[in-house]
């Protein structure tokens, strides 16, 4: 085995940890933001996985797949952040009413 | 959504998203890519817009209504199905047109009519979707 295909083997039981323990993060999150930022996560881990997949397989075409990912995550993090925006702003209307 | 950091990092990422939207399109035909891919992206960047500025600002700037964006869409759609009428083809066959132009070759054809229409048809539909959600609040 040489040292790339080691490496590799490696990178995936990592990147697999770190999935593992952002999903007890999503769980058990006390608030919703850590759930927002562990999903967050979730699609970087993501993206490192499917980027790890083509250099193991050889296929540059999967890069295309992880840079679209990249693109595209951040963008249901934002969505979210505006709920939690949206969120807060009720409660504290409620609070004072 | 009132925020230095998202209103920056959207005037550097849109520009991306569109060029990468516009590269899957052109790549699409033999390779992985296509108008849909490229519409999903390409709407993303729109998306994207539309949470950062609001859909006033992003109206301005798409310029047209996207419906408008679907019928096109679907006006390109037709027109390359009937183009193959005209030299008594079936429908939706593909025809090729070779330029040659310098030392490079453009290759027109209907599958490319199509894929713009595919493209237009995405853009527009989710665009349209982004909006109708956004402009509920």
């Amino acid at each position: 085995m040489d040292f790339l295909s080691l490496s590799i083997i490696i990178v995936y039981i990592f990147l697999s940890l770190s999935l593992l323990i952002s999903l007890i993060r999503v769980i058990i999150g006390p608030t919703l933001p850590d759930r927002v930022v562990a999903l967050d996560l979730i699609a970087f881990v993501v993206i490192s996985m499917i980027a790890t997949y083509a250099i193991s397989s050889g296929h540059p075409v999967y890069l295309d797949v992880a840079i679209v990912l990249a693109l595209v995550a951040f963008l249901g993090t934002i969505a979210f952040a505006r709920y939690v925006i949206l969120r807060a702003g009720k409660l504290r209307e409620d609070g004072h009413a | 959504m009132k925020s230095l950091i998202l209103h920056t990092a959207t005037r550097l990422m849109i520009g991306i998203l569109i060029l990468f939207s516009l590269f899957l399109f052109f790549r699409g035909h033999d390779e992985p890519g296509g108008g849909f891919i490229g519409g999903l992206v390409g709407a993303g960047a729109f998306t994207l817009y539309a949470i950062a500025f609001g859909t006033d600002l992003t109206r301005k700037v798409l310029r047209v209504d996207p419906i408008t964006l679907i019928a096109l869409g679907l006006a390109s759609l037709v027109v390359s199905g009937v183009i193959p009428l005209i030299t008594a083809d079936p429908f939706l066959t593909g025809k090729w047109l070779f330029l040659e132009w310098g030392n490079s070759d453009i290759k027109l054809s209907t599958p490319l009519l199509f894929d713009i229409g595919v493209y237009l048809c995405v853009v527009g539909f989710i665009v349209t979707v982004i909006f109708s959600l956004e402009e509920e609040n």
